[in-house]
C-alpha cells in the first residue's frame, strides 16, 4: 500500500514510519506545518511545528530512505482546532483539541489530501490498535495502558479507520524507545510532548486571555452569592481547585472547586467537592467507530485522556445525542470534554459532553462505608461530612450544571443565617424531603440501613 | 535519474569548475600567509578576482568575496544603511522593490523592525517590472533615502528590471543603488560598469560554480560598514580566510558561462517557449505568470517558465511531479519547508488563490528536449490529481 506516515518529529511517529517501511509499504513521510510562526525553537521543543521538530522528522525520513514533505495545514488547524478551542472555552466548555485535531486534521484534511494524491492510508504514532472484526475494522486500546491513546482517536468513524494505521499499539513505550535507539534515530530519547501543542508553555488561561481578552466577572456560590471575582470565566473548568483566588479562611476551611461555568452570565460557580460528583451525561456530536449501538448497552466510559474507565449504560439516540449513565459518580466532568465509550478494549465511539447531572435521591451515611452501596469514603471523611455516595434513584434525574446540595443548603457558612454555635443538628432536605444526615442524626442512619428509599421517608 | 528542472535553485557544477575546484582543494595555503604556499594561494585568489571582474565588466578591486548571495545582500543593505546613517542620521530610508528575494527583504524588515531604518516599497506592474517613474517619485517624495535596491532579474517569475534607468535616477538624487544579480549573472548580458549600479550581488552556484561562494561588487566610493570584524580581508569589509579553491572554481564557472551565454540563452529560450506553449496547450487552464513573449531572452530570463495552475496547490503539484521523477519548485525557497503563497505574485497583483497554484520550472545548462518532454508528459495526470486533492470535502 502507499502510505503517508505523519511525522511529528517525535520518537513515536518515527518508529511508526519505520515499521510501515519494514512491512513493505511504499511510505512517504509528511510533517504537518500547523503553525504560521515556524520559527519557534525551544529547549526540548515540542510544538505544532518548530523548525527542530520538522528537522528531526526529516532526518528520520533520510535514515529510512523515504521521501519527506512538509504540508502546510496551518489555515485548517487555526480554523478547525485553535479557533474551536477558544470558542468552546468562551462558551463555558472544556474542549480536548487533540481529538478535534485527529477528527478534522490528521484523519480528515491530511487523509483526504493523501487519498486524492493516490495514497491508500495514513499511519501515525498513536498508541492504539486496529483489529479486523466481524463488522470491519475495530479500534482497540493499546497494549501499553500507560500510553494508550485510543481516547483521542474515539472520534474516528469507520471510513477513517479503514484508512488508518497505528503500528505502535502492540508495543510499550520503553520498547519503542529501544527500537528507535536500535535504528539509530536521533529522536530516541526526545522527551514526550505533554502540553497542548499550540500552548507550549502549558498556561492555558494565559493563552485564552490573549485570544479572548479579559472579561471580568463574579465567582458565586451555587445560591448565587458573590464570593469573589475573576478575569474571564473561560479560564475555569469544572473540577478546578487551584487559582480560584479565594481565601480559604473566609469560608469554612473546606476546599472549594469550580462546580459550574455559566458563560452566558460570565459567572463561575464555586462549591464544595460534593457538588462535583456526576453520574449522568448527555453527549452530542456522537461519532461511532463502527455500527452505532442500539438500545441500552452496558459499556465503559472514559471522560479524560488518561482517566479511569467507569462502567455505564449508554443509549444512542436518533438525534445524534448519547445518554451515558455511570454506575458510580465521577468528579470534575466538564461540558465540552469528550466521553469515549468502550466495550472491553474496543472503542465504540465518542460524544462531546453537553450536560451532566447527578441522580437525585441517594443515601447518605455518617459511616465510612455506605451501607447500601458499600462505597468507602476517603480517609478521614465520612459520607455526611463531604459527599454522598451513589445509590439508585427512583426518580428520573434532570441535567443541571450546578446541583444544589445538602452541604450548600445547610452547612455552607456563606449562607448561614444563624451563628455557628446555633447550627441545627438535623434538617430536612428541601429536594427529596429526607432528613439531613449528620453525625448526630441516628434516625437517618436507621433510615438508610432499612433500605427504604430516602424520598419516601 | 530524476529530470532536474530547478536550475534557479541551484544548477549542476560545470565539469571545468569541478576540476579546478578539486585541484585547488588539494593545495595548502592561506591567502593571508606570507610564505610561498600562502602567496600561491593569494595569487590564485587574485587571478580569480581579475577573471571575475573581467567577466562582469568591473574592476578587480570592486570584487568583495563572500559566502554567497545572502551574505552579499546583507552586506550591501545593512553595510550601506549603517554607513549612510553614520554620516547623516536623517538619511535612513531604503527604497526597495516588493519582489526582492528574502535575502534582501528580510535584512530590510529587520532594520525597520529594530528602528534603524524606514522603507518605501516599489510595487511592480502586472508583468513584474518596477517602473523607473515610481522610483523617481519615491525619491522625490521622501528625500531621506540612503539606498535603493532592486534585483536585476526576479528569481521566481524571471522578469528583468530596468537597472540602468533605475540607477540613473538614483544617481541623480545622490543615492547609491544595489542590485541583487544572483539570477542574472551568467545568463544575461551584463556590465557592472555600464549598469550604473553601485553594489551588485553575485552567487557562484547559480551558473555552475560551487555553493558557498559569491561576491558583492562594490564601487570604490561605496561606503560599507562591515557585518563581521576580524582579519580585515577584502578591503576591511569582509573579514575571514579567503576560500581560494571556491573562488577559483567560481571564476572558472563564470568564464564558462559567459563564453557560451549567447548561444545558451537562445537554446534555453527555445526550450522554455516549447515548455510554456506545451503546458498551455494541454487545455487545463494553465497560464504563464507575468508577461511572456516567445523568443524573448532579455526581458525574461531565458530559462524561466513560471506557470499558474488554477484550482491546485503548488505543494501537491510539486509532490506529484517529484513522485513522477520531475523536480521543480513552487517558487521561492520556503521557510522550514512550508510553502506560502509567493509575495512576488501577490505584489504583481495575483490573488492568494491564484498564487497557490504556482510552479517554477527553471532550465539550465544540462536541460534537454527530453526533459521538457518528460515534464509535459507528466503534467496532465499530476494536475488532475492535484486538483482532486485541493477540493475540500
Amino acid at each position: 500500500m502507499r502510505v503517508v506516515a505523519a511525522m511529528s518529529g517525535g520518537v513515536d511517529s518515527a518508529v511508526a514510519a519505520s515499521r510501515m517501511v519494514e512491512a513493505g509499504h511504499e511510505v512517504v513521510g509528511v510533517h504537518l506545518a500547523l503553525s504560521r510562526s515556524a520559527a519557534t525553537l525551544r529547549e526540548s521543543a515540542r510544538g505544532c511545528c518548530t523548525i527542530e521538530d520538522a528537522g528531526d522528522a526529516r532526518r528520520v525520513a533520510d535514515r529510512l530512505g523515504i521521501p519527506f514533505y512538509v504540508w502546510d495545514m496551518a489555515d485548517r488547524f487555526a480554523q478547525d482546532v485553535m479557533a474551536d478551542f477558544a470558542a468552546e472555552y468562551a462558551a463555558g466548555r472544556t474542549p480536548n483539541p487533540c481529538l478535534r485535531c485527529n477528527e478534522r486534521i490528521k484523519f480528515s484534511a491530511l487523509l483526504d489530501k493523501a487519498l486524492a494524491l493516490g495514497f491508500d492510508a495514513v499511519a501515525t504514532g498513536h498508541y492504539a490498535q486496529i483489529v479486523e472484526g466481524p463488522h470491519g475494522r475495530e479500534l482497540h486500546r493499546a497494549v501499553d495502558s500507560a500510553k494508550d491513546q485510543s481516547y483521542v482517536l474515539g472520534v474516528l468513524d469507520a471510513d477513517q479507520l479503514a484508512h488508518a494505521f497505528f503500528p505502535l499499539g502492540d508495543t510499550t513505550k520503553p520498547q519503542i524507545r529501544e527500537e528507535a535507539a536500535a535504528r539509530g534515530f536521533s529522536v530516541a530519547r526526545k522527551p514526550d510532548s505533554h502540553d497542548i501543542c499550540f500552548i507550549p508553555d502549558g498556561d492555558t488561561r494565559a493563552y485564552l486571555t490573549r485570544v479572548l481578552g479579559e472579561a471580568p466577572g463574579d465567582l458565586v456560590t451555587p445560591e448565587g452569592e458573590v464570593i469573589g471575582t475573576h478575569s474571564g470565566a473561560y479560564g475555569f473548568t469544572v473540577g478546578q481547585r487551584r487559582g480560584l483566588g479565594l481565601e480559604r479562611s473566609s469560608l469554612d476551611g473546606e476546599p472549594r472547586y469550580v462546580v459550574g461555568v455559566e458563560a452566558a452570565r460570565n459567572r463561575v460557580v464555586i462549591g464544595t467537592a460534593d457538588l462535583l460528583g456526576v453520574d449522568d451525561i448527555i453527549g452530542d456530536h456522537a461519532r461511532w467507530c463502527g455500527p452505532a449501538p442500539v438500545g441500552a448497552v452496558a459499556l465503559g466510559a472514559q471522560v479524560r485522556a488518561h482517566g479511569a474507565e467507569v462502567p455505564c449504560t449508554a443509549y444512542a439516540l436518533s438525534d445524534g445525542t448519547v445518554r451515558v449513565q455511570l454506575a458510580e459518580r465521577i468528579r470534575g466532568v466538564a461540558p465540552g470534554q469528550s466521553v469515549v465509550l468502550y466495550d472491553g478494549t474496543r472503542v465504540v465511539g465518542s460524544a462531546t459532553i453537553a450536560s451532566t447531572a447527578t441522580s437525585k435521591a441517594r443515601c447518605s451515611s455518617t459511616r465510612r462505608t455506605c451501607r447500601r452501596t458499600r462505597t468507602t469514603a476517603a480517609p478521614g471523611r465520612t459520607w455526611a461530612r463531604f459527599t454522598r455516595c451513589v445509590a439508585s434513584s427512583r426518580r428520573p434525574s434532570t441535567p443541571t450544571s450546578a446541583p444544589r446540595s445538602w452541604a450548600a443548603m445547610s452547612a455552607s457558612p456563606v449562607r448561614r443565617s444563624t451563628p455557628a454555635t446555633a447550627r441545627p443538628r438535623c434538617s430536612t432536605c428541601r429536594r427529596c424531603g429526607a432528613r439531613r444526615v449528620g453525625p448526630e442524626c441516628a434516625e437517618s442512619i436507621e433510615h438508610i440501613s432499612s433500605g427504604r428509599p430516602a424520598s419516601s421517608a | 535519474m530524476p529530470v532536474y528542472l530547478d536550475h534557479a535553485a541551484t544548477t549542476p557544477m560545470v565539469p571545468a569548475a569541478i576540476e579546478a575546484y578539486a585541484e585547488a582543494l588539494a593545495r595548502v595555503g592561506n591567502p593571508s600567509s606570507l610564505h610561498t604556499s600562502g602567496r600561491k594561494a593569494r595569487a590564485l585568489v587574485e587571478e580569480s578576482r581579475e577573471r571575475i571582474a573581467a567577466a562582469l565588466d568591473a574592476r578587480p578591486s570592486e570584487v568583495i568575496f563572500t559566502s554567497g548571495g545572502t551574505e552579499a545582500d546583507n552586506l550591501a543593505i545593512k553595510g550601506s544603511l549603517w554607513a549612510a546613517v553614520a554620516s547623516n542620521p536623517l538619511r535612513r530610508r531604503v527604497i526597495a522593490s516588493g519582489i526582492e528575494h528574502h535575502a534582501v527583504l528580510d535584512p530590510i524588515v529587520h532594520l525597520v523592525d529594530t528602528g534603524q531604518a524606514d522603507v518605501t516599497w516599489l510595487e511592480p506592474d502586472r508583468c513584474g517590472h518596477v517602473q523607473v517613474e515610481d522610483l523617481t517619485r519615491a525619491l522625490a517624495d521622501t528625500g531621506d533615502a540612503a539606498l535603493v535596491t532592486v534585483m536585476w532579474a526576479n528569481n521566481e517569475v524571471g522578469t528583468v528590471q530596468p537597472i540602468q534607468g533605475l540607477a540613473e535616477v538614483a544617481r541623480s538624487h545622490g543615492v547609491p543603488l544595489h542590485t541583487d544579480a544572483v539570477q542574472a549573472v551568467g545568463h544575461l548580458r551584463l556590465s557592472f560598469a555600464d549598469s550604473g549600479a553601485d553594489l551588485m550581488t553575485v552567487s557562484a552556484h547559480k551558473f555552475g560554480g560551487p555553493i558557498g561562494v559569491g561576491a558583492l561588487l562594490a564601487r570604490r566610493g561605496a561606503a560599507l560598514v562591515p557585518l563581521s570584524h576580524g582579519g580585515g580581508q577584502e578591503r576591511q569589509v569582509r573579514s575571514g580566510t579567503l576560500d581560494a579553491p571556491a573562488v577559483h572554481a567560481f571564476a572558472v564557472a563564470l568564464d564558462e558561462a559567459v563564453r557560451v551565454r549567447d548561444v545558451e540563452a537562445k537554446r534555453l529560450g527555445t526550450l522554455r517557449d516549447r515548455l510554456i506553449d506545451g503546458a498551455m496547450a494541454l487545455g487545463l487552464g494553465i497560464t504563464v505568470s507575468g508577461c511572456w513573449s516567445p523568443g524573448d531572452v532579455e526581458d525574461r530570463l531565458p530559462g524561466n517558465a513560471h506557470l499558474l495552475v488554477p484550482d491546485a496547490e503548488g505543494d501537491s503539484l510539486l509532490y506529484l511531479l517529484d513522485a513522477a521523477g520531475v523536480e521543480v519548485s513552487t517558487g521561492s525557497a520556503c521557510q522550514a519547508g512550508v510553502p506560502r503563497p509567493s509575495h512576488v505574485l501577490l505584489a504583481m497583483g495575483y490573488t492568494d488563490r491564484e498564487a497557490r497554484g504556482a510552479l517554477r520550472i527553471s532550465l539550465g545548462h544540462s536541460s534537454t528536449d527530453a526533459d521538457v518532454d518528460a515534464f509535459l508528459a507528466a503534467l496532465p495526470g499530476v494536475v488532475e490529481r492535484a486538483r482532486r486533492a485541493s477540493r475540500r470535502p
